[in-house]
């Protein structure tokens, strides 16, 4: 069983996810570096879920449950930031500096 | 503990075991007829003014529910027998629980049949007369809280509910004898009735917690059990519990020397003056007595003689201020009086039956005769006999039942009066109270005299007063007829010889006594009780009728001494007022305004000079060099950490995005290196 390279996929995938969410300056984009570092989670569940073999499939209905999240995250997030955009008309992060003091 | 003892003396017992239903649901719910008075009262309060009889609606409504569940327990009782009690726990103080509670027996049911049915009717009666009167809502209100607290008092298995049952129509019958409060002698009026009741009722209290605490339990069952029995050490303590008792029964039921409330508290709306003579407040003291019965029975025998003697007084000296009143109202108030003393007379010679069949023949023709009253004062506007005169053809039914009432009154066959009163003086003669017997014949005499002469005075003649009087509503007709109905048949449910169901229906509960019952009538003293009553009729016509001209003359003509006496009510007013209140008055107040002005204003103004002091010491040196100076060096040093911390809040997303992987990524290390 090949656990280690799924961990490596799984870690790769999140050191991604950090890097485009802490450099990026669209808001679309951080959400989607945000669902890649979901992904690397989802990765890791299954992996271990598999190398585990264990009866009940604890980790892949978890992995399940994150997509699910994961979706009604993308939802709320998506809509708040078409908000942002139709009030701005930008989705800079940058300039998203309201909740300074 | 449920104590529905069956106490039954001995001799009795081996004649007929006595069992008795349970009463079944009806007697279990029987709290919503106590309790529904009290929610209309709130409901009138709250919502009565937006309804179109301004909350009248909601008062009748109750009363027609309480009459109905009141006549259905009444019939059970007839069928059957029901003797139920059930209580509540409320509180507890050591030993003593305070409870609510209710009793379904003959003696209940009874009075709960008279509350309801004569509430309904009068309350309907009400719709009527107060309509475009001031202040319709609260009167309705009021009238409502009265007809619950007698519930209350009614339904009581426990002296402390008595209590509160008690106080409660004395405070709602303030309010309503008072309901005209702009004129000063109506509020005066209502006051006067709370302070006489107030003062009687320090006996009713104190009577309850004398017995009830060596007994060692408020119930009256309990009481009862442990009074009723023949342990020696008892006697003393039941024989100051009932006089006691009966002080507080003196003061609701009016008996001399506290009867003089009663004709003052004439000063309230006619329907209030109709339920509060028939049904709601002067029967409590009656009432009081019946339930207490077996401890005046047996025990207390010898309070039975004070009983006997101030129901005795009561009766006549009440029956001869009756004849002197110009004010119809109080025609009935001194009468009522009087007829209570009657009642109470009765208790006293140790009949029990005949004292409560006399409340309940009264309730009826005392009820029909104040809505008559009533009847006329709203169509001629005025109280006063000698502004009336002739209403016979204007007014045919309220004479038709006028006169009913009247006959019923003055114990005429075959109508209610006839038989009730009858049976109390067959026992004064049984007893061989032959005195009081003379006194309750020559009361009878007295009666059928001043009705006689009310009747004669309000309805023939000619018309004295000014307008035209008219026959009022019919919303105020047919109570007064229905009324006159039971003036009629009322007596008949208890006929010696032929048919004794009241008997029965008041014998009904948990303590049985011995009471003589007569087999038939006792012929010499009915034929002196109807000569009484024809003889009182014939002089009123001699008097005041046959000699139409010279009436109002007669109405003035005096016996010296003994008028003038009548006129001022024996002087017992003045002698209150000038004997006890003025005395205690004057003192009172000048001692009251000597500590007022030296010892309480003292008192205060040190009190200020001291506090001016110590706060000047505590502003000067605790205030502002310790507690400032504190509170500025804490706000000083939060607003300084404040303006550096401030700085690491940039309100770029990602700086904190990336402040918390590098302290995750920390705590991995850290978790890694020192594991």
């Amino acid at each position: 069983m090949l656990l280690n390279q799924f961990l490596m996929l799984g870690a790769l995938l999140f050191s991604l996810g950090i890097y485009g969410l802490l450099v990026r300056r669209n808001a679309v984009m951080v959400l989607l570096s945000i669902e890649l570092m979901l992904n690397a989670v989802n990765i890791n569940l299954v992996a271990f879920e598999a190398f585990l073999q264990s009866a009940n499939v604890g980790g892949q209905i978890f992995a399940i449950f994150v997509i699910t999240v994961a979706a009604a995250e993308v939802g709320v997030g998506l809509a708040i930031i078409l908000m942002i955009f139709r009030n701005r008309s930008s989705a800079n992060i940058d300039e998203l500096d309201l909740m300074k003091w | 503990m449920n104590t529905l003892t069956n106490f039954t003396f001995a001799a009795l017992a081996a004649e007929e075991p006595v069992s008795y239903g349970d009463g079944g649901v009806m007697a279990e719910w029987a709290w919503l007829l106590v309790i529904a008075p009290f929610v209309a009262f709130l409901a009138i309060v709250f919502f009565g003014k937006r309804l179109p009889r301004q909350g009248g609606e909601i008062a009748v409504g109750a009363m027609a529910f309480v009459a109905l569940y009141a006549a259905v327990l009444f019939i059970m009782n007839v069928t059957e027998g029901v003797v139920f009690e059930h209580s509540v726990e409320v509180a507890r103080f050591g030993s003593f629980a305070v409870e609510w509670g209710w009793v379904v027996d003959g003696l209940s049911s009874m009075m709960y049949l008279v509350v309801g049915l004569l509430g309904f009717l009068i309350f309907t009666y009400a719709l009527g007369y107060m309509e475009g009167d001031v202040r319709v809502t609260w009167f309705f209100a009021a009238f409502s809280l009265f007809a619950g607290s007698m519930l209350l008092l009614v339904s009581a298995p426990n002296l402390i509910q008595l209590i509160v049952g008690w106080e409660g129509v004395g405070l709602s019958s303030y309010l309503l004898i008072g309901h005209y409060w702009e004129q000063k002698e109506n509020s005066s009026a209502g006051m006067k009735a709370f302070y006489v009741n107030k003062v009687a009722d320090i006996g009713l209290i104190i009577g309850a917690f004398v017995l009830a605490i060596p007994v060692g339990s408020f119930k009256i069952s309990t009481i009862l059990d442990a009074v009723v029995g023949d342990s020696e050490s008892m006697r003393t303590i039941a024989i100051a519990g009932a006089v006691l008792l009966f002080i507080g029964a003196m003061g609701k039921s009016a008996q001399f020397p506290f009867h003089v409330w009663l004709p003052d508290a004439m000063a309230g709306p006619t329907p209030v003056s109709a339920l509060m003579h028939a049904a709601t407040m002067v029967t409590a003291g009656v009432y009081l007595l019946g339930r207490m019965f077996p401890l005046y029975a047996e025990m207390a025998a010898e309070a039975r003689v004070l009983v006997l003697v101030i129901g005795t007084i009561t009766l006549i000296i009440a029956g001869l201020l009756a004849l002197v009143q110009d004010d119809i109202k109080k025609v009935l108030a001194y009468s009522t009086v009087s007829q209570l003393g009657y009642m109470v007379a009765a208790m006293g010679a140790g009949a029990y039956t005949a004292g409560l069949f006399h409340l309940w023949t009264h309730a009826f023709f005392k009820g029909l005769l104040f809505l008559g009253a009533g009847s006329v004062i709203h169509g001629v506007h005025s109280n006063n006999m000698s502004d009336m005169g002739g209403l016979r053809k204007k007014m045919p039914v309220t004479f038709g039942t006028f006169v009913a009432g009247t006959l019923a009154l003055a114990g005429i066959f075959p109508f209610a009066g006839f038989f009730s009163k009858d049976e109390i003086l067959a026992a004064f003669n049984y007893e061989g109270y032959t005195a009081v017997l003379a006194i309750g014949i020559i009361g009878a005499f007295i009666t059928a005299f001043y009705m006689a002469r009310t009747v004669f005075l309000t309805f023939y003649g000619t018309y004295k007063g000014h307008g035209e009087p008219h026959e009022s509503p019919r919303l105020m007709t047919v109570p007064m007829v229905i009324l006159a109905g039971f003036a009629v048949i009322g007596g008949w449910v208890n006929i010696p010889g032929l048919y004794t169901g009241f008997t029965e229906w008041v014998g009904t509960r948990a303590h049985l006594f011995e009471e003589h019952h007569a087999e038939s009538f006792d012929w010499p003293v009915l034929a002196m009780g109807l000569a009484a009553g024809l003889l009182g009729i014939t002089a009123g016509y001699y008097l005041y009728f046959r000699d139409r001209e010279t009436q109002q003359a007669r109405d003035t003509f005096r016996i010296p001494l003994l008028w003038p006496l009548l006129e001022h009510k024996y002087y017992l007013d003045d002698l209150y007022l000038g004997g006890i209140v003025n005395p205690i008055k004057g003192p009172m107040a000048r001692f009251v305004n000597w500590t007022n002005s030296y010892i309480l204003d003292g008192i205060v103004n040190g009190t200020g000079f001291l506090a001016r002091a110590l706060a000047g010491v505590v502003y000067g040196g605790f205030d502002q060099r310790g507690i400032d100076l504190a509170l500025n060096g804490l706000a000083f040093t939060t607003d300084g950490a404040g303006g550096k911390t401030r700085l690491l809040q940039t309100g770029k997303v990602q700086q904190y995005a990336g402040a918390t992987v590098i302290g995750a990524a920390l705590l991995v290390i850290g978790f890694v290196i020192f594991r």
